[in-house]
């Protein structure tokens, strides 16, 4: 009787330590595996593009404008075109961007309205980039009658980045404790200033931050801009209502196109000074953050 | 109907036998002032708005969430200038019934407050009064420390900031941080983050932050739940000290603590339907010592349940 009971009773733990710990060391060397060759392919990249564009990269390049003849090719007004871009496209997409995702947070009511919306909002930011250029050439360039001009081309981009503005605003409002808004509310604060004192310093380097990854994206973009009127070959620097812009990722397309290899090699020198803009760019967002967080942690 | 009765005068009131009260000590003067009236629920409602010595009473208070009642028919008067203490356990609605007093209710879309709360004898639900306007004149200070991700100094300005203070607002910090006991750990770095303070430090930070819009009471929902029992006791004392000044009201689930630090008790416990109701309310030592309900005396010697 009692031997029955102690068998019953007797913890039966199989450690099977080895096998355990080899499927760890497995996990462990799939995700080696995996950092590895993302890693491989980004070296590969670079290493072609700096091969063949770095010899091109010099003052004349920079200040430079495109020309006949490749030696005496540059991309300033591509440069340009790409910082007044990303300018005007911050100042339409964050203000708006953000007002939109405070709107959805902090106003709406959980309506059924309102969930749809948030839906739409998410499934917009898997729109082709190509599709938001159709509209912005039907909306910005014919209907408004703005033309082929830098504001068309700022508006369609930030309409192609206002949904991934919006979502990660939102989910850097969502991120702030509950107990901030109340301590604001209990203090007599009303529901804007509670908004505008508590919640948005408190999500700001997330907002931040996805504000500016997702204008890193649209300075990349080139499907769209060709249909708003992004053209290949310009000399002289436009305004932002003047027909006759480039951007640097139209020059880079436009050159690579081209059959003389000594094009193809500006066109990665091109390519070269568009990554140095993203990676300015990257770490701007990396510094704001930073900075932003240092009072942060909950 | 009597529906006040001096602490003296209760035993003999309600027929029950009383033990001779004991000396009032230094801490439990208060209790055992006449002026500190009680109110026992049996006599609600309790007309006496007109009682300079109440600053908030409750007239048949009920809470709803949605269609599920929190609070049912709760009638009680808080004295001014005491720290008060309302007990029970979870779920009967302590803190709903504190979060009537600053409207924070309000912000709970489902939450609807029945019955009249009187402040200085002005009902704050009633049609025309600004939840916001109530807040400043009440605060509140929450369970988990909570300042705000931004330097001790802007913590403390926030609430005059937002109401539109026109005084000297560092005097107004100096001030608010000294009341809360905090100025001297903190004055050489008002300007550094909140986050890098203690618990027991951000929970006085967030006391001062409280003062700092100048409120006549001070709420607080189980202000010592996450701290040490070291800041705890600061906490404690600085309630009495703060009770000079402030009307207290604490929710607490710490029987020491209530009996500790308050000079007034009330305990709810909810009914069938898991409505919380107010039992009894009287002065603290009473309520620990000689409590005239079953349940209370269940649940304060911790046979509830």
């Amino acid at each position: 009787m009692s031997g029955l009971a102690r068998a019953a009773e007797a913890p039966r733990f199989e450690p099977a330590l080895m096998q355990r710990r080899l499927s760890g060391t497995l996990f462990y060397g799939a995700c080696l595996a995996a950092i590895g060759l993302t890693l491989l392919a980004i070296l590969l990249l670079l290493y072609d593009i700096f091969t063949r564009g770095l010899s091109h990269l010099d003052v004349d390049f920079l200040t430079g404008v495109p020309s006949r003849f490749p030696d005496r090719a540059g991309v300033l007004p591509a440069l340009v075109g790409s910082l007044q871009l990303g300018i005007l496209l911050a100042a339409i997409a964050f203000p708006v961007g953000v007002a939109a995702a405070v709107y959805l947070e902090e106003y709406a009511r959980q309506s059924r309205l309102n969930q749809l919306l948030r839906t739409n909002i998410a499934n917009l930011a898997g729109v082709p980039s190509i599709v938001y250029g159709i509209f912005g050439l039907a909306l910005f360039v014919r209907a408004l009658g703005l033309g082929y001009t830098l504001i068309a081309a700022a508006l369609t981009l930030a309409l192609l980045i206002l949904p991934v503005v919006i979502i990660s605003t939102m989910e850097a409002i969502r991120a702030v404790p509950p107990s901030q808004r109340e301590a604001a509310y209990a203090l007599g604060a009303t529901r804007w200033q509670v908004v505008s004192g508590a919640v948005l310093p408190a999500a700001a380097p997330g907002i931040m931050t996805g504000t500016i990854l997702a204008m890193a994206r649209a300075i990349g973009e080139t499907a769209p801009l060709i249909l708003v009127g992004a053209v290949t070959f310009v000399t002289y620097l436009p305004g932002p209502f003047e027909g006759g812009y480039t951007v640097l990722p139209i020059q880079v397309y436009s050159w690579a196109a081209r059959f003389q290899p000594a094009f193809q090699e500006i066109s990665a020198t091109a390519i070269i000074v568009l990554l140095a803009l993203l990676v300015v760019l990257n770490v701007l967002a990396l510094v704001v953050r930073v900075r932003l967080s240092r009072h942060l942690q909950w | 109907m009597v529906s006040e009765v001096s602490p003296e005068a209760m035993g003999a009131a309600h027929g029950s036998a009383t033990p001779p009260a004991p000396e009032p000590s230094g801490r439990d003067r208060r209790a055992h002032d006449p002026r500190a009236r009680i109110h026992l629920a049996v006599d609600r409602p309790n007309r006496h708005s007109d009682d300079r010595d109440t600053i908030v009473e409750f007239r048949d208070v009920s809470c709803y969430y949605g269609p599920f009642r929190a609070i049912r028919d709760v009638s009680l008067a808080i004295p001014r200038h005491e720290v008060s203490a309302i007990i029970g356990p979870s779920g009967s609605g302590k803190s709903t019934l504190l979060r009537t007093i600053n409207r924070m209710n309000d912000l709970v879309p489902t939450a609807r407050t029945e019955g009249a709360i009187l402040f200085d004898g002005v009902d704050i639900y009633r049609p025309g009064v600004d939840a916001v306007g109530v807040r400043r004149r009440v605060g509140m200070v929450f369970q988990k420390p909570n300042p705000f991700p931004k330097s001790i100094y802007e913590n403390v300005a926030f609430g005059p900031r937002v109401n539109g203070y026109r005084g000297n607002l560092g005097e107004l910090v100096e001030r608010s941080l000294r009341r809360a006991a905090l100025w001297d750990e903190v004055k050489d770095k008002l300007r550094s983050s909140a986050l890098a303070l203690s618990g027991g430090q951000q929970q006085r930070l967030c006391i001062a932050r409280a003062i700092a819009t100048e409120p006549e009471v001070i709420l607080m929902d189980e202000p010592c739940s996450a701290l040490d029992p070291r800041a705890t006791l600061q906490i404690e004392d600085l309630m009495r000290e703060l009770s000079e000044r402030y009307t207290i009201v604490i929710v607490t689930h710490n029987m020491q603590q209530a009996a500790r630090a308050s000079d007034m008790t009330a305990f709810i416990t909810m009914d069938e339907s898991r409505a919380g109701y107010l039992v009894e309310v009287a002065p603290t030592l009473t309520i620990f010592t000689n409590p005239e309900h079953r349940l209370t005396e269940d649940y304060i010697s911790g046979r509830f349940g």
